[in-house]
């Protein structure tokens, strides 16, 4: 148990190792969207270059910015770049370490995604077929057929049951052919990107290892202040809420002993914490009308200091005593700043 | 104590074991990736061999890549390798055994799909059908020189018109089969000696030098583990004290400009410790904006 709570907080401590689960589930989501995908060539001559280059451009385009949308750490990125300076400078270089490892881990799915349909050959097959070399692959002698036509009939190659240029070029020949340039292409991106990779992370340390330390520790501490201040402000609102409802309550409870001119029965000393939990409302009536007015007449966001009764009204009165004082504060909240 | 040594444990058990595991993903990887991949031979003179080696000896080397960019201990080796010496001296030895080791996990990977590929010899078939004495074959050999290279390129396409009444093209593809699986196997044999006799012959020379750079090797891994540790405790301890001390501020200032009497000691609760003094909306409100507009400094002294 223990040990599950200690690889838990490792973990979460590491937000590197935690990002790199989210952009491993993404390339396999990525997989997983190809095969679920009917792709279907339309066969047609200025179609099939629209819709193979489309397949295999736009998704991942959208995976990107999904990998951007997905990724939490974004709007902490847009917060610390466009805050006014105050007190504390602001670090270029670790802005362009939050963008540079949130742009990386978003390209890996849009990469998983080109590899995975150049290697599989549908898409560069349906765009392309119409620019086969004819001449080198099949019969450029035949029948003579005018340049749309053997468009035309280029264009059926992805589809082997209406293709009927057997005698031009045969439909395996030309698949085969189509599908080897792919896949080369395929491979050839791969190893760029791996490449690509490579290098950028083994060049860092080489380079700029110290700069790399403090940017990383830098951005680190923004995301967990962020957290924090999240954290206290939650905790603040809390304690804010119980005093707020509590003096609702006592309120409630001395204006209704006020307007019935009862005398305050004091609870017997023997009562015990339940009665006082019951804040002074102990019939239906009082609790009816309790919770009518906290849906009429919600107390305001001002906790008043735990020692004056507040006499006849609700515990609304005591906003009135606080508009005089707001605009004193708010020039004196001028001057603190000169 | 005991949770420092169970920190120390699993530091330690975790590099190795981290790094073993990752090796044995990647050769999984690379089986599943071959299995998965459609072989398509072109089936074309001059585009054959370009395919078949290029299948063999293209994914390898990505594969090698991955098993150095997934590696965490290149980093490690490569940041001490660059580092100033500063007051640390460097020891080469302690490198050159993290170099080495690095190397010899990122090459399973690599091995494991070239003797895939030839042991399932759809690659040498493809790559070398067109390099076959025609002689030796029936079907091909009162052919003409023009048409036996169209024709040997074609063998490795059963489905092919051409193909489909020529006996011979499967004695062809037996024939290179056979070659790439006697290569394949040999391959294996081979590295497999070598493994052997590395790790058995290894204590007989200078094992103390290696026993002392496996130890460096492995202390500056969980050095470097436990500094990234450190600095992530360091960095939310600075962050709770810089928020506290942002709060602080903010009641003084109420304080300052409010008028207000607050009692001192006056049935003081928990809750309003939490308040920190924060007791309307308004002030709440201005706190969110000084928090957003003006950041306190990063200075908690």
């Amino acid at each position: 148990m223990d040990k599950f709570r200690m690889i838990f907080q490792f973990f979460q401590s590491n937000q590197e190792s935690f990002m790199s689960g989210i952009c491993g589930i993404m390339a396999l989501a990525s997989t997983q969207m190809y095969s679920a995908f009917d792709f279907n060539c339309p066969c047609l001559p200025l179609y099939n270059l629209a819709y193979g280059l489309g397949i295999l451009l736009v998704p991942p385009f959208i995976l990107f910015l999904l990998g951007f949308v997905l990724n939490n750490n974004i709007s902490m990125l847009a917060e610390e770049w466009r805050r006014p300076q105050g007190q504390r400078g602001k670090d270029p270089a670790v802005l362009r370490y939050m963008f540079c490892s949130m742009a990386q881990r978003a390209m890996i799915a849009p990469a998983v995604w080109v590899s995975v349909t150049l290697l599989d050959g549908k898409c560069i097959t349906c765009a392309f077929c119409t620019s086969v070399p004819v001449e080198t692959l099949g019969n450029a002698s035949h029948p003579r057929l005018s340049q749309g036509e053997i468009q035309r009939v280029l264009a059926r190659i992805p589809c082997k049951e209406i293709y009927n240029g057997q005698e031009l070029i045969a439909n395996e020949v030309a698949v085969r052919y189509l599908r080897c340039i792919s896949q080369a292409l395929g491979w050839c991106f791969v190893l760029l990107m791996t490449t690509l990779a490579f290098l950028v992370r083994s060049l860092r340390p080489c380079f700029s290892q110290a700069a790399f330390l403090k940017s990383r520790y830098w951005s680190h501490y923004i995301d967990i202040e962020r957290k924090l201040f999240d954290e206290t402000c939650a905790e603040h609102a809390r304690s804010f809420a119980k005093v707020c409802i509590q003096q609702f309550f006592e309120g409630m409870s001395t204006d209704l002993v006020a307007a019935r001119c009862h005398l305050p029965r004091k609870a017997p000393a023997d009562a015990g914490e339940a009665a006082e939990k019951l804040l002074g409302i102990t019939d239906r009536g009082t609790m009816n009308m309790a919770l009518k007015s906290w849906h009429r007449c919600k107390p305001p966001l001002h906790l008043h200091p735990p020692a004056l009764p507040t006499g006849n009204g609700w515990a609304g009165e005591g906003q009135p005593p606080m508009h005089p004082s707001a605009p004193r504060r708010e020039t004196a909240a001028y001057y603190s700043w000169v | 104590m005991d949770r420092f040594r169970m920190i120390f444990q699993y530091f330690q058990s975790n590099s190795e074991s981290v790094m073993n595991g990752i090796c044995g993903l990647l050769a999984l990887a690379s089986v599943k990736m071959y299995t998965s991949f459609d072989f398509s031979c072109p089936c074309l003179p001059q585009y054959n061999m370009a395919y078949g080696l290029g299948i063999m000896f293209v994914p390898p080397i990505i594969l090698f890549l991955c098993g150095l960019i997934l590696n965490r201990q290149s980093l490690v080796m490569l940041e001490e390798w660059r580092r100033p010496q500063g007051r640390r001296k460097k020891d080469l030895a302690v490198i050159r055994y993290m170099c080495s080791s690095i190397m010899q996990r990122a090459m399973v990977a690599p091995v494991v799909w070239i003797v895939v590929t030839l042991l399932d010899g759809k690659c040498l078939i493809c790559a070398f059908s067109g390099s076959v004495d025609p002689d030796k074959f029936v079907g091909f050999a009162n052919v003409s020189t023009a048409q036996v290279q169209q024709l040997l390129a074609k063998v490795p396409c059963k489905d092919d018109e051409l193909m489909r009444n020529n006996t011979s093209h499967k004695a062809v593809s037996r024939y290179l089969r056979c070659w790439s699986q006697a290569l394949g196997w040999s391959i294996l044999l081979i590295l497999i000696i070598a493994a052997f006799l590395a790790r058995w012959l290894r204590p007989c020379f200078s094992q103390a030098t290696l026993l002392q750079a496996r130890h460096w090797s492995n202390y500056i891994d969980i050095e470097q583990k436990i500094f990234e540790e450190t600095c992530c405790e360091h960095s939310r301890l600075f962050a709770h004290k810089c928020i506290l001390h942002f709060f602080e501020s903010m009641r003084q200032e109420i304080k300052l400009h409010s008028f207000a009497l607050l009692r001192e000691g006056e049935g003081a609760k928990g809750e309003e410790d939490l308040l920190r003094g924060i007791t309307d909306q308004d002030q709440v409100n201005k706190l969110l904006k000084m928090w957003y507009y003006e950041k306190p400094p990063l200075d908690v002294s």
